[in-house]
């Protein structure tokens, strides 16, 4: 390996150490935003490993994340169970769910594949909402624990991690380089040897995983849980937004996207509560028209001219 | 019956799109180092019977088989791993990769896998071997159609396949092009290697094939040296149309 190629894991060794140092300095109100925004880190990141080669845009990252903090839910309340051993099983199971999904959708082409995964997560809702009610009793879930805020920043600092991590290792892989090739050109890659179905199901089971384990940890912050409100569809979008505005051709793409956006959201939400759908779009106008491969997009955009000009 | 020696064979092989019988019950064997050319007017089925040795699509009826062992089956990466290479009538590149990540694609996941320096060495001997390797850090945008060509040429050798399908290559090019395009399809068959052609280009395929399957509709209606199936009457009326014959 050459020196370059370690050059980023120790900018990101060094942003990680300051990021651990966020609940010392920040108060509360700040705190709490860091931690919205860690999980959006990680979640819009580990989305990103897959989406960004492949181009297939998953809209169930909802649907893996209710299903992190779904199960912690009725684990804990319905079954005594331990937190920790609740938030084990849940990112499996969301593995398996993502495997049978992305076996049966991603012989899909584009358009489909977004519908699919979108229709699936309501699906989901519905039926665990269903279940709940009429078996289980219609009432929420507690998710009591002795987790502080800061505790929860710090696991979900881990996570957005192991997440950075895995997408480092994938993009020096065989399999991070399978994905590139199938995101410029299916045919040839298949014709080249890829076998196109099995690595794009591999990453989609990691995004299901990380979601999953995301809901998870998160679930003591919201104590009491309803399937119809951590099955959000929203979370869905706002993950694909975010990673869209940073640029998900690059791993570090997502977070520069996730930052300026949990601010001015958090801003807008505050201010202005009734108008963060209108802020939603006008965020998806200005990807579409302005910045089709996000904030890092543009950075190589200008970078690419500036080593011209000095040529 | 497989003939000894063959490493490829194609038996009763149909093809239909809905009611349109696109391959027609054809049969042919391909020897070792041998250059079979495929050949016949437009429409006749040439690409469809390449694009279900490849694997692109699977044959209606009929059987393919590498080396005795059945084919016909198999998804396209498995048949890309056994050693079957091709290139696409309509040159396909990988645009966002360098001209050397893209030869690299062929090497890392074909027929023998490489990684790493040794996919790039490999990667730059295939840039080389086709003429291309002053072009190896540019951009895809950066080259000429002939140099595309080449680029996937590099791509598909670089994965060594043991058998070459090469859809009208040689289309597209001007006189100059099709010289040096001539000659470097020359030289792989002065290698040995075993390869399939389609072209139109008739100088071409004198010049280069050891035998010929003439395609008409779909079906097979001559096969044989190229001078044999060139002079044959109904060839002749293949490509010209009934009243000349
Ligand atoms: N995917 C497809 N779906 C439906 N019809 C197809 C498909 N591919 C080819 N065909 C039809 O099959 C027939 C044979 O096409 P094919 O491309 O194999 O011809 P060809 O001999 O390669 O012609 P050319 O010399 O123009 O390249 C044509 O009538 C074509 O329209
Ligand atoms: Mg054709």
């Amino acid at each position: 390996m050459n020196s370059t190629s370690w050059k980023e894991p120790s900018i990101a060794a060094i942003v990680a150490i300051l990021a651990a140092s966020v609940p010392l300095v920040f108060d509360a109100y700040w705190l709490s935003v860091s931690v919205t925004a860690m999980m959006y880190i990680a979640l819009s990141t580990s989305w990103a490993l897959f989406s960004g080669p492949t181009h297939y845009i998953s809209l169930a990252t909802g649907a893996f994340f209710g299903i992190g903090g779904y199960l912690v839910g009725t684990g804990m309340s319905d079954y005594n169970l331990s937190f920790w051993l609740m938030a084990a099983i849940a990112p499996i199971v969301a593995t398996i769910l993502a495997a049978l999904i992305g076996l049966a959708t991603l012989r899909l082409s584009g358009v489909y594949f977004v519908i699919f995964t979108l229709g699936l997560a309501e699906m989901i809702r519905n039926l665990v909402s269903w279940i709940q009610n009429n078996f289980l009793g219609s009432r929420g879930l507690y998710v009591l624990t002795d987790f502080t805020e800061s505790h929860i920043y710090w696991m979900l600092l881990i996570i957005a991690c192991c997440v950075y991590l895995l997408g480092w290792l994938v993009n020096r892989s065989r399999l991070g380089f399978a994905l590139r090739i199938i995101g410029n050109d299916e045919s040839v890659a298949k014709h080249v040897g890829i076998n196109t179905a099995m690595s794009k199901v591999i990453l989609f089971m990691t995004t299901g995983f990380f979601a999953a384990l995301v809901g998870a940890v998160i679930a003591p912050r919201y104590t009491y849980i309803e399937p119809n409100q951590v099955f959000s569809p929203e979370l869905s979008f706002l993950v694909v937004i975010m990673a869209l505005l940073g640029g998900a051709g690059r791993l570090w793409g997502p977070l520069v996207g996730v930052i300026p956006f949990t601010l001015i959201w958090e801003f807008v939400s505050i201010q202005a509560p009734n108008s963060t759908t209108l802020f939603l779009g006008l965020v998806f106008l200005l990807i579409v028209y302005v910045l089709p491969h996000g904030f890092v997009g543009r950075i190589d955009q200008i970078n690419k001219k500036l080593k011209e000009r000095s040529h | 019956m497989r003939q000894t020696g063959s490493v490829l064979s194609v038996n009763g092989v149909t093809k239909r799109f809905g009611g349109l019988v696109a391959v027609d019950n054809l049969s042919f064997d391909v020897a070792e180092h041998e250059v079979m050319g495929i050949i016949g007017p437009n429409g006749s089925g040439k690409t469809t019977m390449m694009n279900m040795i490849s694997g692109s699509f699977k044959p209606t009826a009929g059987a393919i088989s590498m080396k005795g062992a059945r084919i016909s089956d198999l998804p396209a990466q498995e048949i890309a791993r056994r050693g079957v290479g091709r290139t696409f009538q309509l040159v396909r590149l990988l645009p966002s990769l360098s001209v050397l990540e893209n030869v690299v694609a062929g090497a890392v996941f074909g027929h023998r896998k490489r990684w790493g320096r040794d996919a790039e060495d490999q990667a730059h001997r295939m840039l080389e071997r086709v003429g291309l390797e002053a072009m190896a850090y540019a951009p895809i945008s950066a080259l000429t159609y002939i140099d595309q060509k080449r680029l996937e040429l590099a791509r598909v050798l670089a994965g060594e396949p043991e058998i070459l399908l090469l859809d009208e290559w040689l289309a597209g090019l001007n006189p100059t092009e099709m010289e040096t395009g001539i000659e470097l399809i020359h030289d792989l068959r002065r290698e040995g290697r075993t390869i399939i052609l389609v072209e139109h280009v008739m100088d071409a395929i004198r010049s280069l094939c050891d035998r010929c399957v003439v395609m008409s509709s779909g079906a097979k209606i001559a096969e044989g040296t190229p001078e044999d199936v060139l002079s044959d009457r109904e060839v002749i009326r293949a490509y010209l149309g009934d009243d000349d014959a």
